[in-house]
């Protein structure tokens, strides 16, 4: 079949569309800003070397808080509500969506109050205190518990960073070539018992080796 | 008002192992059993299969397996002084929901408890003297004897296919097997999984300490296996995918991969999925059951008669359904009074992380590929200096190498930012993990009762878990990780990272899927809910199978003997029950 001329053009190289880089199905563009430059510091990186940004867990978390795990569908959320014990695990009323929104409106209010500016605009050095200040509960924010808050980005984070490409995330199997792992393969009957040699051949996804969530 | 459905002679709460087990022998007696499973179908293909399970962030992360919260939780406090709060999400323990149960999602770690477990009250009195037991610990013996098992332990190892090596032959010891285990009749179906770089490093440095490493008992199948049911298993191909996801290639022994192939195909056999059983109906005078009730997703109400209830559902499930039942006098910890709900126990753990110089391609790996050692287990050392009870495996496992959970950072590393990027990339291929695998006792303290606040789905009043470890299970717990660390050590790392169990139980991280207790079995109506066959004292047609009838835990995984008390208490339904329907056991 010939395809249209408009196609065959010679700086048409690419064969298939890029997948969206951004995508702001629950965000808004300001909570946007806040998970860009949040996940940056988290996993820092560039073009060279990929870190969160670039391996697309903003648009990772965006997509996971939009579905069944930001509504918390499967988890207990009949009260009554009490802070109970850290042994108790999780007992705020808040879906991780929820937890997200409120989180966000706090920290940037706070960031504008210490440092004049919302987070995604702060310098790194104070972006990275800022963090520190979350993960070890020295920030206190109104509506929601600073750590709770601070667990959970961060496992969203390494969730983005290092699961299958095809939830949008770990773009170009950044996390997994970092780290060094191959994907999901069926076997490695012969492979197991070659004590010490790297195995070589490049990382596959559930969707095959281009990995990618949608199709071009 | 509940809808009254046709009667059958068997009613199954539950169709996981023990379910699929007791169906394929009760209805060889000719008799129509029904399994009624709260989770959904769930069929090797295509349910499991490998273009789509292997995924970490569907089923580890989003726990795609597990029994939902919304629908069953339990809550939880650590002492009685505490009000319990929910479990909102899965943490420590993963239960399974659906058809296979948790037998689907398992790894596979296959062991048999050692002849010492069964008997451990006598035991310890007899070695160590009365005055070595705490005043709270309610230790007790089982009721039941290894010897007695051993046919049992063997028909459940034959129907999994598991590879291993005897230590035990008939009495005799076995070079490369567990010097330790409980004289067995026959060798394993089937020799050990290959080695691991992992379990090669840790195996040459305990055997340089003085130990015996053994390749841990694996129902992940290393050849091509054909069950006594007739049904084929698969090679395992190391996919690295076992824990928390299901098997694509009938490697690893579930329901499915090992008798529903058989089971389904029956007349007389049928099981209808998305029924939550909620209450088993008593007759008036609380002394016999009638059935079941159950409710079904779009929220109907049925009544399922049956001659005979058997629970096998989760082990804390079967205490709750008891409890909601009223079957058994509840547990009261003031009077030590009561037995439903009794002597709750779990597992401690602990875990040396060890960084080498060498590629160890931790993604390639088993669910039970392991390397393990005995000499700390049981009462397999003198522990009269000790001053402690019990005690545990340490392995080396390379149950595989999935990104988000199963990478290992030196201590120091910072949680995130780019010291924590470039840790990750030196590291992931260049480390393994030792882990201790430790009993845990029961103790007056820690049961299972009806929560006064929460409420399930239903109304009904949510379990209330009471629980802590105790000092006998962090010393015994401690002492296991000092010599994980030594065999560390020996394995000539970079470095290690000894992650001791500290302080309170908490019901956050991932530790095991190994509840026990709560529905005991003994040979005692005041100690115990359920006498050696696994029947109900207070209703002879209602038995209870599971850990749930574990007096206290062992230090090894607990599926290889929930088989063998299934196949047990199945074999004296078969061989007594069925002629003489009444009590097994006279008090």
């Amino acid at each position: 079949m010939a395809l249209p001329a408009v196609l065959a053009l010679p700086a048409c190289t690419r064969t298939r569309a890029e997948p969206a880089k951004v995508s702001r199905v629950f965000f808004t563009a300001v909570e946007q800003r806040f998970i860009m430059a949040a996940t940056a510091r988290l996993i820092p990186g560039d073009a060279k070397d990929p870190g969160a940004v670039e391996a697309g867990v903003p648009f990772f978390i965006d997509l996971q808080l939009a579905g069944p795990y930001g509504r918390a569908d499967r988890w207990y959320m009949q009260g009554p509500w009490a802070a109970g014990a850290e042994q108790q695990g999780y007992q705020t009323s808040k879906t991780p969506a929820q937890l997200y929104r409120n989180a966000i409106g706090n920290i940037d209010a706070h960031c504008r109050r210490a440092y004049g500016a919302p987070f995604a605009d702060m310098p790194i050095e104070e972006q990275e205190a800022v963090l520190h200040g979350l993960e070890d509960g020295k920030i206190e924010l109104p509506d929601v518990p600073a750590k709770a808050f601070f667990a959970i980005l961060w496992q969203n984070t390494q969730e983005g960073f290092l699961s299958d490409p095809m939830y949008g995330g770990n773009r170009d199997f950044a996390g997994w070539k970092l780290i060094g792992f191959p994907g999901p393969r069926y076997n490695y009957v012969r492979e197991i018992s070659q004590y010490g040699q790297p195995y070589d051949l490049p990382p596959v996804g559930l969707l095959g080796r281009d990995g990618r969530r949608l199709p071009a | 008002m509940a809808i009254r459905l046709e009667p059958v002679d068997v009613v199954l709460v539950g169709f996981g192992w023990t379910a699929s087990i007791i169906a394929q022998e009760l209805t060889e007696e000719g008799l129509q059993v029904l399994a009624l499973e709260r989770g959904v179908d769930r069929a090797t293909v295509p349910d499991f299969a490998t273009t789509h399970v292997q995924d970490e962030l569907k089923y580890a992360m989003r726990m795609g397996m597990f029994q939902a919260p919304v629908r069953e939780t339990l809550t939880f406090r650590n002492s009685r002084d505490q009000t319990a709060l929910p479990m909102r999400t899965l943490g420590s323990f993963r239960p399974g929901a659906g058809v296979g149960g948790a037998g689907v999602h398992w790894n596979g770690q296959t062991w048999r408890f050692l002849p010492a477990d069964f008997e451990i009250r006598s035991h310890v009195e007899a070695r160590y003297g009365a005055g070595f037991i705490p005043p709270d610990m309610t230790l007790q013996d089982w009721g039941v004897t290894y010897d007695e098992l051993e046919p049992y332990y063997d028909r459940f190892e034959y129907l999994c296919g598991v590879s291993g090596k005897a230590g035990n032959l008939n009495g005799t010891v076995q070079a490369e097997g567990n010097p330790f285990e409980g004289r067995r009749t026959r060798d394993y179906p089937l020799p050990p999984l290959e080695r691991s770089a992992g379990t090669l490093l840790f195996d040459k440095a305990a055997r340089e300490l003085g130990y015996k490493p053994f390749a841990a008992p694996a129902a992940n199948a290393s050849r091509p296996y054909l069950n006594p049911l007739g049904v084929q298993m698969g090679q395992c191909t190391y996919c690295g995918f076992c824990e928390w996801f299901g098997c694509g290639n009938y490697s690893k022994a579930s329901p499915q991969s090992t008798i529903l192939p058989v089971l389904l195909k029956k007349d007389n056999f049928s099981y209808r999925t998305g029924c939550d059983v909620t209450r088993v109906k008593m007759d008036a005078a609380g002394k016999k059951a009638r059935g079941v009730i159950y409710v079904d997703l779009e929220g109907r109400e049925y009544e399922q008669p049956a001659e005979l209830v058997i629970l096998c559902a989760f082990a804390q499930h079967n205490v709750h359904l008891l409890l909601l039942s009223g079957i058994g006098q509840p547990y009261d910890p003031a009077t030590n009074t009561g037995v439903t709900g009794r002597n709750y126990a779990y597992q401690i753990t602990s875990s040396v992380d060890v960084f080498v110089d060498e590629i160890m391609n931790p993604y390639m790996g088993a669910g039970a590929l392991g390397q393990a050692i005995d000499e700390f287990n049981g009462d397999n050392f003198d522990h009269g200096p000790e001053g402690f009870i019990g005690g545990g495996y340490i392995a080396l496992w390379t149950t595989g190498g999935r990104p988000i959970l199963q990478h290992h950072l030196p201590k120091g590393t910072p949680t995130w930012g780019g010291g924590w990027k470039k840790a990750m990339a030196e590291n992931y291929l260049k480390s393994v993990s030792i882990s201790t695998h430790g009993s845990v006792m029961s103790y007056r303290g820690c049961y299972l009762d009806l929560d006064p606040t929460y409420r399930d789905y239903y109304g009904n009043p949510l379990l209330r878990l009471t629980f802590d470890f105790q000092k006998n299970e962090h010393a015994m717990s401690d002492y296991l990780t000092e010599k994980a660390a030594l065999i560390a050590k020996a394995m000539n790392p970079r470095s290690i990272n000894i992650k001791k169990r500290q302080g309170h139980y908490s019901i956050v991280p991932y530790q095991t899927t190994h509840n026990t207790g709560g529905a005991v079995m003994g040979d005692d109506p005041r100690t115990s809910v359920v006498n050696r066959y696994l029947q109900c004292w207070d209703a002879p047609n209602v038995f209870v199978v599971g850990a749930s009838a574990f007096p206290q835990n062992a230090g090894y995984n607990p599926t290889g003997t929930v088989g063998a008390l299934a196949y047990w208490a199945t074999d004296a339904i078969r061989t007594q029950y069925l002629a003489n329907p009444g009590p097994l056991v006279r008090t």
